[in-house]
């Protein structure tokens, strides 16, 4: 295991003549080699914003980035042109949420893999077909020579989604970046996904970044959990950490929160409020006005990053040693 | 309370709330000829349900399993191909029953989409005074009643009151539409994944209230959600859907602890866990589900299910008291001619 990814300081900033939205306040981690890295948070909390910005998905006219995004060394934010098409596919690669407007519906998904292929890689016609095949078989999509002459629109929710995930990773990209892939999907579907996800990862030695809302899926699918509030993270650690003693009330909040077995007739433990407005920086730690906890210490500037254990980093000032459970 | 609009209990708490009886809905897919029909989505066929007072029955199953289908009917919002329903003891839509205005009354609905369930042009007090109003209540009242109703699901009337929708946030756009499902004092109140687009903080505040409202008004929640943690713990009854068909139903505690059926078995363990430790190993169940246009013969499940016979495909399995559960398959049905059956 090496490192893959370095992400240092990351902010990242949509401006537009009306407003201005703070999405990413600082976001720093690494990611190695063959390491799957979960990114959990709610709606508007920064962490599709974090993972669009290692392929400079957004518009570039009124994005601003600043900070460090290094892949393998190289840097990502400055890259323009024919650099970061390089990047895009043949490095770092990614599914999406609804695979059914991701692919385009008037090519088959044959053309739409060789197309691909052929664009990044200069291989002939015949053999981008081939190499096309030998993908739906390693997404474990049955008889892939009839799949390839199907369009999008005749496979089903799941299949799709394997179709995609082929497509991501026909040009041996290093980085996989998943934004909610299964989150449409049906509950049995869901489960074939994300263990595909977990098996192709091993198998080809991927990075991969794993995006959800879901603390289920973030804890089926990785090595560790990064938790991301009005655009930071506050906690990161392994998923053993995060599950079994997690320090930031906010984390400490959702787990609580999200209903699971055996909860029947318990009142839930709800986090009163409801997430910051991001028109402005925050000065102060941005869940103080939900936290139980708060001290005058947490509206006095926001809270660093700081270690809490072996690989487990908190951004509380609170002696989270001593907060209850 | 007030005379204008409540309707007291008729039958005692032993008569079932609402009583379904072979629902079916099929909807034609133009497409033939001359645009005429050749095919048909088969979204409910041949349904039927009870629904006790005071109950919360849960409604469980996969995209195209006819969920939404059947609450839609249950409000007459979509019209059954065939079927009868009885509201406490009164038939709908017959000569001698309750008119659709009447069943509506007394049966309320919350949808998925906060947003696309308000009216964006209308304040929030106007959105919830304007039922009542249209059944009679003075301008006054109604609105008096609606601030009352906004202060019940924890938003401040002073500050909410006078917001246009698109100034809420989807929590509170959400608490909104409970409150207006309320605002006619209904009896039973349909939740189509009522909480299914909240982010998970929102989501248990949400719960939480609905689980208060429910013992303050005296309500019965049909509580429809992909979620089954969620559905668990709600609901006193769990009904299991597939492909148009009540595949078990049951006892929440019977359905979560000894599901007979191996599609609920399937679904179930196809939840992810919150333990590192005991991650899933393999798929309960490959495949998607199968297109609702042209269902499996016999048993809907059986082109997924890893015990299938030939009889699945020949019978249909009916629902069968088990003891703890009513359930859809033939290993469950004494003499049926399944190799596993009892």
């Amino acid at each position: 295991m090496s490192g893959l990814l370095e992400v240092k300081d990351l902010h990242v900033t949509f401006v537009t003549p009306d407003r201005t939205v703070h999405a990413v306040n600082g976001v720093s981690f690494e990611l190695k080699r063959g390491e799957t890295l979960g990114i959990l948070g709610e709606s508007g909390s920064g962490k599709s914003v974090t993972l669009r910005s290692i392929l400079k998905l957004h518009p570039e006219h009124r994005t601003r980035w600043s900070g460090s995004i290094r892949l393998e060394g190289d840097e990502v934010l400055p890259m323009t042109g024919s650099a970061l098409a390089n990047l895009r596919g043949n490095r770092v690669s990614m599914i999406f949420q609804e695979p059914a407007t991701a692919f385009d519906p008037v090519f088959t998904i044959g053309q739409q893999i060789t197309e691909t292929i052929r664009r990044h890689t200069g291989k002939s016609e015949a053999d981008a077909w081939k190499r096309a095949k030998e993908l739906l078989e390693l997404v474990r999509i049955p008889s892939p020579a009839q799949r390839l002459k199907a369009y999008p629109h005749e496979m089903s929710g799941g299949m799709r989604q394997r179709a995609m995930i082929a497509l991501a990773l026909s040009c041996n990209p290093s980085l996989l970046l998943a934004d909610e892939p299964t989150t449409a999907l049906d509950a049995t579907v869901q489960i074939q996904v994300l263990l595909l996800i977990r098996e192709l990862q091993r198998e080809l030695d991927l990075g991969v970044i794993f995006v959800t809302h879901d603390i289920g899926v973030a804890v089926e699918v990785s090595d560790r959990i990064g938790v991301m509030y009005a655009g930071k993270l506050v906690e990161l650690g392994g998923v053993e950490q995060m599950v079994d003693a997690p320090r930031h009330p906010y984390t400490r909040g959702l787990l609580a929160s999200t209903v699971h077995g055996g909860m029947r007739g318990q009142r839930l433990e709800a986090i009163p409020g409801a997430p910051p407005d991001l028109a402005e920086v925050p000065t102060a730690c941005s869940f103080a006005p939900r936290c139980k906890y708060v001290e005058a210490q947490c509206l006095a500037g926001p809270p660093a990053l700081t270690a809490a254990a072996e690989g487990h980093l908190v951004r509380c000032v609170g002696r989270v040693d001593s907060l209850a459970a | 309370m007030d005379s204008v609009l409540s309707v007291t209990d008729r039958g005692g708490p032993i008569q079932p709330l609402l009583l379904a009886k072979d629902l079916r809905k099929h909807f034609p897919i133009p497409g033939g000829l001359l645009g005429r029909a050749t095919k048909v989505v088969r979204a409910v066929d041949d349904l039927s349900l009870s629904v006790a007072k005071g109950e919360t029955l849960g409604v469980v199953g996969e995209s195209g399993c006819g969920k939404s289908t059947v609450a839609r009917l249950l409000m007459r919002l979509i019209q059954p191909d065939k079927g009868t329903m009885v509201l406490d003891g009164d038939p709908v839509d017959e000569p001698h029953g309750i008119t659709v205005n009447e069943l509506r009354r007394q049966v309320q609905m919350v949808f998925q989409d906060s947003y696309a369930s308000l009216n964006p042009r209308l304040t929030i007090v106007e959105t919830l005074a304007f039922a009542p109003k249209a059944h009679g209540l003075a301008n006054a009242e109604a609105r008096a009643r609606s601030r009352d109703l906004l202060a019940k699901v924890g938003l401040d009337p002073n500050n909410f009151a006078d917001r246009y929708p698109h100034e809420l946030s989807g929590g509170q756009r959400q608490r909104v539409n409970i409150a207006r499902a309320l605002a006619l004092r209904p009896r039973l109140v349909i939740l189509d994944e009522a909480v299914s687009a909240l982010d998970k903080s929102v989501e248990a505040q949400v719960l939480n209230m609905l689980v208060d409202l429910k013992e303050e008004f005296g309500l019965t929640y049909i509580f429809i959600s992909h979620d089954l943690n969620v559905v668990q713990y709600l609901s006193d009854r769990v009904m299991v859907m597939y492909l148009g068909k009540i595949v078990e139903i049951g006892a929440v505690e019977a359905i979560y602890g000894n599901p007979q059926h191996p599609y609920t078995r399937a679904l179930l363990s196809a939840r992810p866990t919150m333990d590192p430790r005991r991650r899933t190993k393999e798929a309960p169940i490959q495949g998607d589900p199968p297109n609702p246009i042209d269902p499996p013969s016999g048993c809907r499940f059986r082109t997924r299910c890893p015990f299938a016979e030939d009889v699945c495909a020949r019978a249909e399995p009916l629902l069968t008291d088990t003891g703890a559960q009513d359930v859809a398959c033939h290993m469950r049905i004494r003499g049926s001619g399944h190799t596993k059956a009892p």
